[in-house]
């Protein structure tokens, strides 16, 4: 196991010395004169006066969120919580009020419009709902736009193409037509689209939530296990939570243009910060959610490992069947590439399973809006 | 009179129109001036024309004087590479036969000729100013109430600046026709893309595409049916101001009709209108049928 673990930490690391994205200070209104009012906003003026008074909408108010290189993290929100909004910021294609959205080094909202270009060509990709495929272009030629639009050699291109297209799992299909596709199809070339271009950072503007559930749980596994080797910067805006918490390595909570609270997901689930995410979590089927890393203790040094080994990723009702079907009381926890993290007994499991009766206990303080976690 | 006027003074009833000597002098001083400044300008303008004169006469010449049965091919291959159809061809060819065999083949080819000059320029000019039209609202904002000017003012009111300035005469009458058949291309080309799935729109934005990317892989291509729409109906609207426009020389089957007019030849004017109807329905089965086949990956929809 330890040879395999090698691989691992040159990952990290690699990962580690990418830049990430950090949003600093983002407000964004929207109306006729936004500039105007930026002031009486940040003095705090609220969303309804200003609508009411003055006619302004207030899109986004004071987003500081920072978004780490190589993973998944989830922007979620109920539709109007302007987490569209928000993502469109970060490749510009909305320019902010006030703030700053740094990515090596470069404030993306200073950007004239050729170096923004330039880093929509080379640094992100998107993927859209509704897919937004060229009806009039094959898979092929949809997959290749990305590199066709910034230059690349036809032959060059088309042989990355084809190698994203077979990726998601539709080769074969390269000549059809997006009109011949299902839409979870279609997505799957949505996805290619994004991936070919190579870009770092991938934007996906609830990307799976067009889809019929089970074909929305395949999606989310391609990406997942697309991401266990990619180490892409994905930011990933969903309104539904199951998809935020399977998928996020870390989640930002959005509500009427403001965050609500940042972290994993247990974080959310075990800690929410207010009412409103106590609300939200409550319904939660915590053994779906729940990952063994959240309830994994330290395995101690004199403690012999046991020998069935679990994801770190997976849930605990997972582990459960797992650890019954082989009979065992205890199971080593393993992260990526099967590095060890810790261990978890059966009794560990049932414990994360049951929510806790009442509110959530006081002494364990909610991580706040900008809380790390 | 006052007392038929309700009771009222007589400016309230008779409208106190400008007297008569004052109108006639501003008809003079305006046709005058515009006449003065035709001809100071008469030497540049026919200039300027010229080659569109040599153009047009060497068009006609190439249609009329080849042998029907090469220009018959020749049409009917364009109609088959443009609708891959056999009984378009079949109809094309039928009518093309009827209209020579009543003596109207060398008009017909006259007319031809125009239409196709025609059309070629209102697209050239049109399909430009709907693109701006698209791109600008303000733009947009200055195009409409021109178009609605010229697609409302009738046509035989502007055929007079145009004659005084260009005289009588083929170009004359290609100009008349062109400024009646663009209106419908700059419309369509407008509406077409800014109709286009802004969803399609932004992905393109997303990845990086220049305004000239955008235009080319996106907006027109997804905005094709409406630009198919628009050289259809300028296609139409030529065909029928052909007609108008044999008033100021241009001569074809309109000539027939206006002759025919004149002279209450009932026979000579049903011929020469049919034969326009059918030319009409060949170009415009041809452009549609064409249009749908651009679009065949429209037609494959999943479910």
């Amino acid at each position: 196991m330890t040879d395999q673990s090698v691989p691992t930490l040159e990952d990290e690391d690699e990962v580690a010395t990418r830049p990430g994205l950090e949003i600093r200070g983002l407000y964004k209104i929207f109306g006729p004169s936004p500039s105007r009012w930026i002031g009486a906003v940040k003095a705090g003026m609220t969303k309804t006066d200003l609508n009411r008074r003055h006619g302004h909408v207030l899109g986004l108010t004071d987003i500081s969120l920072s978004i780490p290189p190589g993973r998944i993290t989830v922007i979620m929100g109920l539709s109007g919580s302007g987490k569209s909004t928000l993502i469109r910021h970060i490749n510009g294609l909305i320019a902010p009020t006030a703030g700053e959205i740094l990515f090596d080094g470069t404030d993306v909202c200073r950007m004239s419009a050729a170096e923004l270009r330039g880093f929509r060509r080379s640094r992100t990709a998107m993927v859209f709902q509704k897919f937004a495929l060229l009806p009039h272009r094959t898979v092929l030629e949809n997959t290749r736009y990305g590199l066709d639009i910034r230059g690349v050699p036809r032959a060059e291109a088309e042989r990355a193409a084809r190698r994203w297209i077979a990726r998601v799992g539709l080769g074969g299909y390269e000549n059809s037509y997006p009109s011949q596709l299902s839409g979870g199809m279609q997505q799957r070339v949505g996805l290619a689209r994004a991936l070919a271009t190579d870009a770092e950072i991938l934007l996906m503007d609830e990307a799976f939530s067009a889809l019929d559930p089970l074909i929305r749980l395949d999606m989310q596994r391609i990406l997942l296990e697309l991401q266990e080797e990619l180490h892409r910067t994905i930011v990933f805006i969903t309104h539904d939570l199951d998809e935020a918490l399977r998928l996020g390595d870390r989640i930002a909570i959005l509500r009427d243009g403001r965050l609500e609270q940042v972290g994993t997901g247990q974080d959310i689930v075990l800690r929410p910060a207010n009412d409103y995410i106590a609300a939200f979590v409550h319904e939660v089927n915590r053994a779906r959610v729940i990952r063994l890393s959240a309830v994994a203790t330290p395995l101690a040094e004199t403690e012999e490992a046991p020998r069935l080994a679990l994801p770190d990723r997976l849930v605990l009702e997972e582990a459960a069947r797992e650890m019954l079907a082989a009979g065992a009381e205890r199971a080593l926890v393993v992260g990526p590439r099967r590095r060890p993290l810790g261990i978890v007994r059966i009794g560990d499991l049932l414990a994360g399973m049951v929510r806790p009766s009442g509110r959530p206990p006081t002494d364990q303080a909610p991580t706040g809006p900008r809380g790390k976690p | 009179m006052a007392s038929a006027c309700w009771g009222l003074p007589d400016a309230f009833c008779q409208f106190p129109a400008m007297d008569g000597k004052s109108l006639l002098l501003m008809r003079r001083t305006i046709d005058g001036t515009f006449r003065d400044i035709v001809r100071s300008w008469s030497g540049a303008i026919d200039a300027a024309t010229a080659p569109l004169q040599i153009a047009l006469n060497a068009l006609e010449r190439a249609f009329t004087s080849t042998p029907w049965i090469v220009v018959l091919a020749l049409v009917l291959a364009i109609v088959w590479a443009g609708s891959r159809s056999w009984r378009i061809v079949a109809g094309t060819a039928v009518a093309m036969l009827a209209i020579g065999w009543f003596g109207l083949w060398r008009d017909t080819m006259v007319t031809l000729a125009m239409v196709s000059v025609c059309t070629a320029m209102a697209v050239v000019i049109g399909l430009p100013i709907g693109i701006a039209a698209a791109r600008s609202d303000r733009m947009q904002r200055v195009i409409n109430p021109v178009l609605d000017v010229m697609q409302t003012l009738p046509s035989f009111v502007y055929l007079i600046p145009v004659v005084v300035i260009f005289g009588i005469g083929k170009v004359p009458g290609m100009i008349a026709v062109v400024i009646y058949a663009v209106p419908p291309m700059i419309r369509l080309t407008n509406l077409g893309i800014r109709l286009v799935d802004a969803q399609v729109l932004e992905a393109a934005e997303a990845f990086g595409s220049s305004g000239r990317q955008k235009l080319w892989n996106v907006q027109l291509p997804l905005a094709l049916p409406a630009l198919m729409t628009g050289v259809n109906q300028t296609i139409m609207m030529a065909l029928s101001m052909v007609v108008v426009a044999s008033m100021v020389g241009v001569g074809g089957l309109g000539k027939n009709v206006l002759q025919a007019i004149n002279n209450q030849f009932f026979t000579l004017g049903f011929l020469n209108g049919f034969a326009l109807v059918a030319i009409a329905i060949i170009f415009d089965r041809t452009s549609q049928a064409f249009g749908q086949r651009l679009q065949q990956y429209r037609g494959a929809a999943h479910d």
